[in-house]
């Protein structure tokens, strides 16, 4: 049988992590599943978790007034989701929701901030991590506004 | 006899477009065959022709078809502009010109033995389709074939039907991706350097080939360097201006290259200086 702490530590997020602060992480950890179609989370709503995601896929969306709500990107297995319990105000500024059957580990957000404020080396592990995906994400973003493909 | 060579390259000879099919709203595919039945249609994957509409222009397009097949010559061309227009508007039986095949292909001989990743954006999987025939009609003489494909949005994606049937052949792997994916789109949403962490690769031993809009490939060969690929493994189908097809006229001069004679495939190490300048 999969352990939690097996789980966090073979993902790809959190590769690298010494086992010592993986058994700290498993506390704030539980097994989750979104059937295709269901919410994970809503803009506006309390951020109080985030994802990896160990199969599945998963779309962020963003809705504008009259127009239907435009997936920006979608995570999937080895990807994790949401960084916004991270900062205040921690509140989710896109829509999430499950495309296919989604499984994923979620971590307490709160309880992770408080584990990283009382042990600065795992929460510098976390940040480093969080500030790679965020640049990461953030160069594929520029590349996609430029919409590449489009007739000139 | 120079001269000779010289002209006859020049003359584009008769062919009779045998089919149009739609692919999205602006691209369409033709095939072209010998008005003299000729059976000798050979090319290297990469490699383009100069199609000459009569009375409008003549474009440089990659071919697209499978080498293995000599009876026509297969064009997937995006309707942008007067020429393009008039190309993909031809009626089934009408005459075209073609000159050709001219310059380097893809490495498909250099890559035997070795896994090939195929990084295509837009129409850019076009001129990519003849090395994936190529390693699917010898596909015991290649390793794991990859193939990451990036497209505006879902009504823009190219060869849809065949995409999911190589994603179906042994050792292939085939992820495709769109800028902008409508609520029932169920597939990937992101650029297609996204697709990497998706993508089983064995950098040491992968030889890789990317097409697609210039800065698309500025970004797809930076990635495939930090997951390993040495800049010699790694080769772009450049794009410019081609008019003569064969490096006198010089329309396509970039930096010391002439696309056309020399590309218009070319190894990351020469295009890296090139593609990092603006001016050019």
């Amino acid at each position: 049988m999969e352990t939690l702490e097996r789980i966090i530590g073979e993902h790809p997020f959190f590769a690298g992590l010494e086992s010592y602060y993986t058994g700290l992480l498993v506390g704030c950890g539980a097994n989750i599943r979104f059937q295709p179609g269901a919410y994970i989370f809503k803009e506006g709503e309390e951020a109080n978790e985030f994802y990896l995601i160990r199969s599945g896929r998963v779309a962020l969306e963003i809705a504008a007034p009259q127009h239907k709500p435009i997936v920006i990107e979608t995570l999937s297995e080895g990807d994790i989701l949401g960084w916004s319990w991270l900062l205040p105000p921690y509140q989710w500024k896109f829509n999430a929701h499950a495309v296919l059957d989604t499984r994923a580990i979620a971590l307490d957000g709160k309880c992770l901030r408080t584990k990283c404020e009382q042990n600065h080396d795992l929460g510098y592990e976390v940040l480093k991590r969080f500030a790679q995906i965020m640049e990461r994400r953030l160069e594929a973003t520029r590349l996609q506004v430029l919409d590449v493909y489009a007739a000139r | 006899m120079a001269t000779a060579v010289a002209t006859d390259v020049m003359i584009p000879q008769p062919y009779l477009v045998r089919d149009v099919s739609k692919e999205t709203s602006d691209t369409f595919t033709l095939k072209l065959a010998p008005e003299a039945g000729a059976n000798g249609n050979s090319f290297q994957p990469g490699q383009f022709s100069m199609l000459w509409v009569f009375g409008v222009g003549e474009l440089p397009i990659s071919i697209s078809g499978d080498p293995g097949q000599h009876d026509q010559l297969v064009y997937t061309v995006r309707s942008v502009g007067q020429a393009t227009n008039a190309l993909v508007n031809q009626s089934v039986g009408s005459g075209v010109g073609v000159r050709g095949p001219f310059g380097k292909g893809w490495p498909v001989e250099a890559a035997r033995g070795r896994d090939v990743i195929l990084v295509a954006g837009g129409i850019g999987l076009a001129p990519l389709r003849p090395v994936i025939y190529e390693v699917l009609h010898h596909r015991k003489d290649y390793g794991r074939l990859v193939i990451l494909y990036g497209a505006r949005s879902p009504r823009d994606l190219l060869y849809r039907k065949e995409m999911a049937a190589w994603a179906r052949h042994r050792d292939t792997q085939a992820l495709v991706t769109v800028d902008y994916g409508g609520m029932s789109w169920r597939g990937h949403v992101g650029v297609v350097t996204t697709l990497f962490k998706y993508a089983r690769l064995k950098p040491s031993n992968s030889v890789a080939m990317a097409c697609g809009p210039e800065i698309m490939m500025r970004f797809v060969a930076r990635e495939l360097e930090t997951h390993g690929l040495s800049r010699d493994d790694i080769y772009l189908s450049m794009e410019r201006n081609m008019k003569c097809a064969v490096g006198f006229c010089g329309h396509c001069q970039y930096g010391p290259h002439f696309i056309c004679k020399d590309g218009p495939v070319f190894t990351y190490t020469q295009m890296k200086p090139l593609l990092e300048k603006y001016e050019l």
